[in-house]
């Protein structure tokens, strides 16, 4: 997989230091999947935490803690490590982070219409914000529009272009606020990608654009 | 007769000592916890529990968590360490790190109610990063100094993002700063400590 789209590093950091909301961490986690170079930076994210915990100024456990935990850890069993052998085979367009939230192929989700060319499943996590999978048919270009918030886009298959450049299967667009654009699938396939936002349910960035005229708001 | 005072040098030569025994210190709990995987003891893990669970309490309850509830996912986020041992892989990261993950995934579950998601490595894919454990601690020690140096507005955004999970956003609130600024602040950070990481 050629990517050559990656994470902002405030992005990566937010990852590490665990205050994506749900969609937005699994997006990263896909990415992370299929990306060796944002796995590397995100190490080192995650070793911010580890320097930060070294240094930190340790509060005492309860006097009974340690012999509390001790009664306890004959009745935990290892976690089994699901080697990748014992995994299952995946499409190679749904990284594993994905599988267990669809837990089938792009091609056979139960897809809805929403308007000329564009389809979407919402993975309905509950979380802020929202997390969807977005089909969107061959010259399709989404109105031009900004971002509130964050919103991040995986592309899992097809491609689209817009002003920042080309994206394509494992690219990510890391998009706030400051960018203005509008995509538009530019080959002969559907591009389906993720999508995730981490404003609450506020029709804006490029799913509320793609929404609105369809549903009236 | 008056002494000779101290100099530059010498004070240099404590400093380097005192960073030594650190990195030894490092380097021994992640190696602890490497044997722990095989000898499964009790013992080894009450060693392990002394030094990290009062870490991970402080850290648990700089998130926000009452102090009853800091206690309770601190032993759950112990007990991980006791399953998990086996999964943890010293070439991949310090012992500090691994277990800042594990509270980190225990705190969203328990905070937040929603499930930490984890990247899995596909298939046969070796991790292009095996650096060795020493080489890790190396690193470590560098970050912490690295931390240490920066300017205050960035130490600031790190902190409270690391040790108060505000999200980037919440974070904007606080301060009253655009949210652009705070990702331009910590992609700042981050450059200063990749440069220390011997990166870049």
């Amino acid at each position: 997989m050629n990517i050559r789209h990656h994470f902002d590093d405030a992005t990566l950091m937010a990852y590490a230091a665990g205050t994506l909301p749900e969609g937005m961490a699994l997006l990263v986690a896909c990415h992370l999947h299929w990306c060796p170079a944002c796995r590397d930076r995100v190490k080192h994210a995650e070793a911010v935490g580890g320097a930060l915990l070294d240094s930190i100024e340790p509060k005492s456990m309860s006097a009974n803690a340690l012999d509390d935990i001790l009664s306890r850890l004959d009745d935990e069993q290892p976690t089994v490590d699901v080697s990748p052998t014992q995994s299952v085979i995946l499409p190679k367009d749904v990284p594993a982070p994905l599988h267990s939230y669809i837990n089938t192929s792009l091609d056979n989700l139960p897809w809805k219409r929403l308007g000329y060319g564009v389809h979407h499943i919402d993975l309905n996590l509950g979380s802020k914000g929202t997390t969807r999978l977005l089909k969107i048919a061959p010259g399709v270009s989404v109105p031009h529009h900004t971002h509130s918030g964050n919103e991040l886009t995986l592309i899992l298959r097809g491609s689209y272009s817009d002003e920042i450049g080309r994206f394509s299967a494992g690219d990510v667009a890391d998009l706030d606020g400051e960018i203005h654009h509008q995509p538009i699938v530019d080959t002969d396939q559907d591009c389906i990608c993720l999508i995730a936002t981490d404003s609450p349910l506020k029709f804006s960035g490029l799913m509320g654009r793609l929404v609105q005229p369809f549903i009236g708001l | 007769m008056q002494e000779d005072k101290p100099t530059g040098g010498d004070v240099n030569a404590v400093i380097q000592i005192a960073e030594e025994k650190k990195k030894q210190q490092r380097d021994s709990w992640s190696a602890r916890l490497s044997s722990l995987a095989e000898t499964r003891s009790k013992s080894e893990f009450a060693a392990i529990f002394e030094y990290f669970a009062p870490r991970v309490k402080s850290y648990i309850m700089r998130l926000g968590m009452p102090l009853a509830t800091a206690e309770e996912v601190t032993q759950e986020a112990m007990l991980s360490v006791w399953r998990k041992c086996h999964l943890f892989n010293s070439t991949k990261a310090s012992a500090s790190t691994w277990i800042f993950t594990l509270a980190r995934n225990q705190c969203i579950d328990r905070l937040r109610k929603e499930k930490a998601v984890e990247y899995e490595l596909p298939e046969e894919e070796p991790d292009p990063d095996q650096r060795d454990m020493a080489e890790h601690s190396i690193l470590e020690e560098r970050m912490q100094v690295a931390i240490s140096g920066l300017p205050e507005s960035q130490a600031q955004v790190l902190h409270l993002s690391y040790y108060e999970g505000k999200s980037h956003s919440e974070i904007a609130e606080q301060l009253g700063i655009p949210l652009g600024s705070v990702k331009s602040r910590l992609r700042l950070a981050f450059s200063k400590l990749k440069a220390h990481w011997g990166e870049e």
